[in-house]
């Protein structure tokens, strides 16, 4: 799987300090509901370390672009490569071990379990499974890492309580200790800030900005002050088909997306 | 208190001292040594519900197949004691292998319905097959064992000894299932049973990691089924008829499911009350039942698990109180993310 994109791909897709291969590459991707289309040929080419923002009306296919990139769900056609492979119809687990990691919209986190098990036990993910016998918390490094990831998000203070008494902000930055545990290579956050006060999001945006030195990320987000802030590119859906793509600036200068966002004829979204 | 939480570090010295004093407070020793049986079963049965999330509604059959099995081995082979409890925990661990691999593609009541047909395929096989297994008459005839150890010939000939080899044996099995619990992989169950598709966003393979679990539950069930076997020296049909699987549920539940030793103490509390209740009356599950709502009413999470409880309350200082957790939910359907 090394040739070379098909023309499908623009050459703005590439970044510019990129090398040239990107980290992850979709052709064509699509995803139905039955009649309904929800991701609609779809072609990205995301280049190793890029901050890429996914933004779109509600129902546009965010989540659902970032369910078939993490295996969650299987995309009707079209391919998915990540780092030359196709991983297309790969399982969860397995992409998960690859190097590509979801975070959730909706909070997922193991409730009962103390704020710091929840990420020693994803941090395990990558060490031990079968292992019947010896003690969790003996796992060489394991829980030093979690406590380490705990650090970054300023949780270790909470380390000791359940998951499910902590405030809504500290969940949300569980959530991301917790896709961080994995050892991504490529973060997928879904909207890391929904539902936050305003310091909350200032405070997850600076992490994020911070994440993204280290980690390709694809961010999916509705407040547009972040994302402008903090992507380096934008793309666009509407219908579930990329209807823009450019940075920031670019992107503000779209006529076509101001149209989608201030709601002026619904027909732009066929004509991109 | 203070005492109380000591003895809480170690679980099993405690378990150990209750094993001793429990034939002096039962009164008489094969009931004790089937509070104990029926306490690894329900255990054994928890590493599913309580902690992985599962309902098994068919798990008369693994501790059926584990009794029966162990009786044919004894009674047709003639082999040792520890060789038949081995042949009968391997055997209902390979049925749990099958069992597990087709009901854990379905998930909530659709796989509890699964491992009930299964639970009933078995029992029927096994009432048609009157010519070994005596049908609805059940196995008799098992040759009294002894432990098959050279130079130590102790014979499972009077309930004293069974008490003792079975109080053995269900220690043993009790500290392998809570090591395996405390173990990486049962961190992994833990994670599982409170949100799988999480589970699966961190690389686990959650499926496979539930069918090994089904099948530890399955040999362990089996192990308390073939250890049934040699307290009686007979096989009812009823080991493998569907109520005890609801009466395993119920003994796990009772006692505090997802808590270490609830099950035990729940299937001891019910076998004690089952056998007193019915000495004097016939429609004992009347009052069972009775105390078994009361229970539900005055232990919501089971007896262990709301002892658990207040005493996290008491150490917690107030400001730092965790909200009462929730009883696991039997079904978990994946939420939308």
């Amino acid at each position: 799987m090394t040739d070379t994109p098909a023309g499908a791909i623009g050459p703005a897709t590439l970044k510019a300090d990129g090398t040239g291969a990107p980290l992850l590459e979709t052709r064509g991707l699509t995803h139905r509901f039955g009649e309904l289309r929800v991701v609609c040929d779809v072609n990205l080419a995301i280049a190793r370390g890029e901050l890429r923002a996914v933004i779109g009306p509600n129902g546009a296919g965010k989540t659902t672009l970032l369910k078939l990139l993490s295996g969650e769900l299987r995309p009707t056609s079209g391919r998915i490569l990540f780092k030359g492979r196709d991983i297309t119809g790969w399982p969860m687990h397995r992409v998960a071990r690859l190097g590509i990691v979801r975070s959730f919209q909706i909070t997922h986190l193991f409730p009962q379990l103390s704020v710091l098990e929840n990420v020693r036990v994803a941090v395990q993910a990558r060490h031990s499974t079968y292992n019947f016998w010896r003690r969790a918390e003996a796992l060489p490094g394991v829980v030093e890492r979690a406590r380490a990831l705990l650090e970054e998000v300023d949780l270790l203070p909470k380390a000791a309580l359940p998951a499910g008494v902590l405030s809504h902000g500290e969940q949300r930055h569980l959530e991301l200790a917790v896709a961080l545990a994995a050892e991504p290579e490529l973060l997928l956050l879904d909207e890391p800030t929904a539902g936050m006060s305003v310091e909350d999001t200032q405070a997850t945006a600076r992490l994020i900005r911070r994440l993204a030195e280290r980690l390709t990320i694809v961010l999916v987000e509705h407040k547009m002050d972040v994302v402008m802030n903090i992507a380096q590119r934008i793309v666009v859906l509407h219908f579930g088909e990329v209807l823009a793509e450019g940075t920031p600036a670019e992107i503000r200068a779209n006529e076509a997306v101001q149209d989608v966002y201030l709601g002026r004829g619904r027909a732009a979204g066929a004509g991109a | 208190m203070r005492w109380l939480q000591r003895l809480a570090r170690r679980p099993m010295l405690v378990l150990a001292v209750a094993f001793v004093l429990l034939p002096l407070v039962v009164p008489y020793y094969a009931l004790a040594s089937h509070m104990l049986v029926f306490g690894l079963f329900a255990s054994a049965f928890d590493l599913l519900l309580g902690h992985t999330g599962l309902l098994s509604f068919g798990h008369a059959a693994f501790f059926g197949v584990g009794a029966y099995t162990a009786a044919l081995a004894a009674k047709l082979f003639d082999l040792p004691l520890l060789v038949c409890l081995l042949l009968g925990t391997a055997a209902a661990g390979l049925w749990g292998l099958v069992v597990g691999a087709l009901a854990l593609r379905q998930r909530g009541v659709a796989f509890a319905m699964l491992t009930l047909a299964f639970g009933q395929m078995i029992f029927f096989v096994v009432l048609q097959a009157r010519g070994l297994t005596g049908g609805d008459d059940g196995l008799r005839g098992i040759p009294i064992r002894g432990l098959g150890v050279p130079g130590f010939e102790w014979r499972l000939d009077n309930s004293l000894h069974v008490y003792v080899f079975v109080a053995a044996a269900v220690w043993l099995a009790l500290w392998a299932l809570q090591r395996v619990l405390a173990s990486p992989f049962g961190h992994v169950l833990e994670a599982i049973r409170e949100n799988e598709v999480r589970a699966r966003a961190c690389g686990y393979d959650t499926v496979r990691v539930q069918l090994v679990a089904f099948v530890f539950s399955a040999l362990f069930s089996g192990f308390a089924g073939a250890l049934y076997t040699f307290t009686l020296y007979f096989v009812a049909l009823e080991t493998l008829h569907w109520t005890l699987s609801g009466y395993v549920a119920l003994m796990a539940i009772l006692g505090g499911s997802g808590t270490v030793f609830g099950p035990l103490v729940g299937a001891g509390v019910f076998i004690l009350l089952r056998d007193i209740v019915s000495t004097f009356r016939d429609d004992w599950q009347l009052f069972v039942g009775a105390a078994f709502v009361l229970c539900v009413l005055l232990f919501p999470r089971g007896i262990c698990g709301t002892l658990q409880d207040v005493l996290a309350r008491r150490r917690a200082p107030a400001a730092e109180l965790p909200a009462p957790a929730v009883a696991p939910t039997l079904a978990r359907q994946p939420r939308e993310g």
